[in-house]
């Protein structure tokens, strides 16, 4: 019989149980409540006025952003939960997701607010690059693009990518030199939004505007490719922060915009976990598809099964158990 | 991709070659090629853009630039403006605004665009025999070309910095099909080679410069893995006088797992080439552990002989560790003898060693009287002793294209 694999759990045990057997004073080990992962899902009806298709709110989405970030981290001022993910003098990339054009990507004025935060926790303006893969993509977003003085703008085609490749798994890529070079904490900005191949496309989606070849990782679901790309050390070491872009969001026909398949739940979904973000974002896009009368994406045969992979032993990028996630919906309040 | 034979430390850019001037300075791989190889053959190609191709490009050109991109001719629309590709056996189903998977082909708005065609990322001017092509016009000089992409992802790919990436990537030139005839033709090459990344992906610029060439007189040869739809290789490389194909393995497990493709349409192009009466020459690229089992060779010589013929050559070259597969050593020159003893024993006339200057092997010898008609070294045709395309000691008829 093959004995179980040793975990750092039940190594700890064993380290206590040894300790115990031996009279060394054992330490005390917690009892075995799984950690529970947070997401917090806040919206705003009134983000646009009482006209569903008015302009956002600038101010109203800066108090927004404050009282989802608070409540993820559990912070009594605005400015304290950023204070916690960066440090002065750190430059900080921000990855936006700029494929949809002005109908479908990062909202320039949630880039804006996050920037103001980061500003009044000691990020200098020049500290900041906003990016994506192409500037004209950028442009077409609706971003100013800015490569001289204050907050950058522009993507990896003027930066360049690394010489060499970083590998995992089944993944092997050349990654954007402004993730590599630029930028020592990395903040995830993607949208919620349907995926022809993936299922679906947010957080851990989002990386595939980092790396050189992101079309030879889209067969089976992109699975496992968005899980091994996500565990590259040059990733993962630098991401502190998801923030899923919900002000409009695609249910069907994504990733590109498709003003048909669009609703606008004038949300944030926030968390540090990709992988619980990813998982409450599918929960969504669901909802909104049953309420259209279209299938599960698990009827349409394209179910986000990546999102398995990357919460699986191998590769521990987050839970996907929603038994074990928090979630926190709350309402933003004026 | 496919795996190439190894280059000459230095290779002659066609632009220096033409204008008379300097070659352009070392780059750093250049340079250690250079320094390790001390003007023997060296197992590291020297790619680059060509200076003679219009301005040389910066890196990073931009995604949207309308020259290269023009509407494919291998696909089908879908609803919701998705479209299909017909291009290789992939079938990538492409949604709008995305790509295929050889990342050189994209949907805007239900139409399916190449973005490579006319954007030439290497060109140069190398011997046939360096495709490898033995039996086609040996001693001859091929007008070669490439842009970036491919459909497949080889774990030991040896441009991988070109056939793996997006071609705004890659720096290239704007040269039109026939700008590309015009300067072969200017260069005395009597062939142009699409060759270095993956052909299949550019067909359509593959296609347009060889109708331009033939015109001209000039000929047309691609070297490719051979992953590709039969309407679109019928149409296709139906305009080519040759082809080399990459068979990378004959296990469908390898083509899976390293290649990130599929061994059954690669026979079946093979397959269909032989109906279509093109020269072909196979390269079996022998990686040590991976596919140079006995059995493994043993049923490869068996299907060709049983499908294709005992004529077709057959070239198993040596493996460089490379890209994602750096863990394994250079192939050991044994194994590769065993694998030519194994092909021959089982009827192959043509049985080559690439990648192994000076290695007898590299030889053409005739299959009756067993003397060597063709002597090479490296991709230098040192003695060719055909008379009319036969052996001049038996008469022997032997088969390719000599004129």
């Amino acid at each position: 019989m093959h004995a179980a694999p040793t975990t750092r759990r039940t190594f700890l045990h064993g380290i206590v149980a040894a300790g115990l057997a031996s009279g060394i004073p054992a330490m005390k080990v917690e009892a075995d409540a799984p950690a529970r992962s947070r997401v917090v899902y806040g919206e705003d009806p009134l983000l646009r006025g009482f006209d569903p298709g008015g302009a956002i709110d600038a101010k109203r989405l800066l108090s927004l952003l404050d009282q989802a970030m608070q409540r993820l981290f559990q912070a009594s001022d605005p400015v304290q939960p950023w204070a916690d993910i960066v440090r002065p003098g750190q430059r900080v990339a921000l990855k936006v997701n700029a494929l949809g054009g002005r109908g479908l990507s990062t909202h320039p004025a949630l880039v804006d607010a996050i920037c103001t935060r980061l500003q009044s926790a000691g990020i200098a303006a020049r500290q900041i690059v906003v990016f994506d893969r192409d500037t004209q993509e950028l442009a077409r977003a609706g971003f100013h693009i800015a490569e001289s003085d204050g907050i950058q703008c522009y993507g990896t085609d003027r930066a360049g990518f690394t010489e060499d490749l970083y590998s995992y798994g089944s993944v092997g890529s050349r990654l954007s030199r402004i993730l590599t070079e630029r930028c020592d904490v990395l903040i995830n900005l993607p949208v919620l939004k349907d995926h022809d191949g993936a299922g679906i496309s947010m957080a851990l989606k989002n990386m595939y505007g980092v790396i050189h070849n992101p079309n030879k990782y889209h067969p089976n679901g992109c699975d496992p490719y968005i899980a091994d790309l996500n565990l590259l050390p040059e990733i993962r070491a630098r991401l502190r922060l998801h923030i899923c872009d919900a002000l409009t969001a695609c249910y069907e026909g994504g990733p590109a915009f498709k003003p048909e398949f669009t609703w606008r739940p004038n949300a944030l979904i926030v968390s540090q976990d990709p992988v619980a973000l990813d998982t409450v974002g599918w929960q969504t896009i669901e909802a909104k598809r049953a309420e259209k009368g279209l299938k599960t994406l698990e009827a349409e045969a394209r179910p986000p099964r990546y999102l398995t992979t990357a919460a699986d032993p191998d590769h521990r990028l987050g839970c996907h158990d929603l038994r074990h996630i928090d979630v926190v919906r709350i309402t933003a309040h004026h | 991709m496919h795996a190439k034979p190894m280059e000459p430390a230095i290779d002659r850019a066609v632009g220096a070659d033409l204008r008379a001037e300097p070659l352009p300075p070392l780059d750093r791989r250049s340079f250690l090629v250079s320094a390790t190889s001390a003007g023997l053959f060296c197992g590291v190609r020297a790619l680059a853009p060509s200076p003679i191709l219009a301005q040389a490009s910066a890196l990073g050109q931009s995604q949207d630039d309308d020259r290269f991109a023009v509407e494919a001719r291998f696909y089908k629309k879908l609803a919701n403006r998705k479209i299909q590709c017909q291009l290789c056996p992939r079938g990538c189903t492409v949604g709008d605004r995305e790509r295929g998977y050889c990342g050189v082909r994209e949907n805007r708005s239900g139409i399916y665009y190449t973005l490579v065609h006319s954007r030439v990322c290497a060109a140069h001017i190398d011997p046939i025999e360096k495709k490898p092509l033995f039996h086609y016009l040996p001693g001859t000089q091929a007008f070669s070309i490439a842009t970036a992409g491919c459909n497949v992802n080889c774990k030991f790919c040896q441009n991988w910095e070109i056939s793996q990436s997006r071609p705004e990537q890659v720096p290239a030139d704007y040269a039109p099909p026939q700008r590309i005839a015009d300067l072969a033709a200017q260069s005395r090459c009597p062939t142009i080679a699409y060759t270095y990344s993956e052909p299949v992906v550019f067909s359509e610029f593959l296609m347009d410069v060889a109708d331009a060439a033939h015109r001209q007189g000039i000929r047309s040869v691609v070297v490719s893995n051979g992953y590709m739809q039969e309407d679109a290789l019928r149409q296709a490389y139906g305009k080519m006088d040759a082809v080399k194909i990459d068979l990378k393995s004959f296990s469908e497990a390898f083509y899976r797992n390293v290649v990130t493709g599929e061994l059954k349409p690669v026979l079946d192009t093979l397959v269909t080439l032989r109906k279509m009466n093109k020269w072909t020459e196979i390269v079996y690229l022998t990686i040590p552990t991976l596919n140079d089992g006995s059995a493994e060779l043993r049923g490869l010589a068996q299907w060709i002989k049983g499908n294709l013929g005992p004529d077709v050559p057959l070239h198993f070259t040596q493996f460089h560790p490379e890209y994602l597969l750096r863990n394994l050593p250079i192939t050991a020159i044994p194994i590769l003898e065993r694998a030519r003893e194994i092909a021959l024993a089982e009827g192959l006339h043509y049985v080559y060693i690439g990648n192994v200057p000076g290695h007898p092997a590299e030889n053409t010898y005739c299959p009756q009287c067993k003397r060597a008609v063709v002597e090479r070294f490296g991709m230098e045709v040192r003695h060719n002793y055909l008379h009319r395309g036969a052996c001049p000691y038996c008469k022997q008829a032997i088969p390719g294209v000599w004129s």
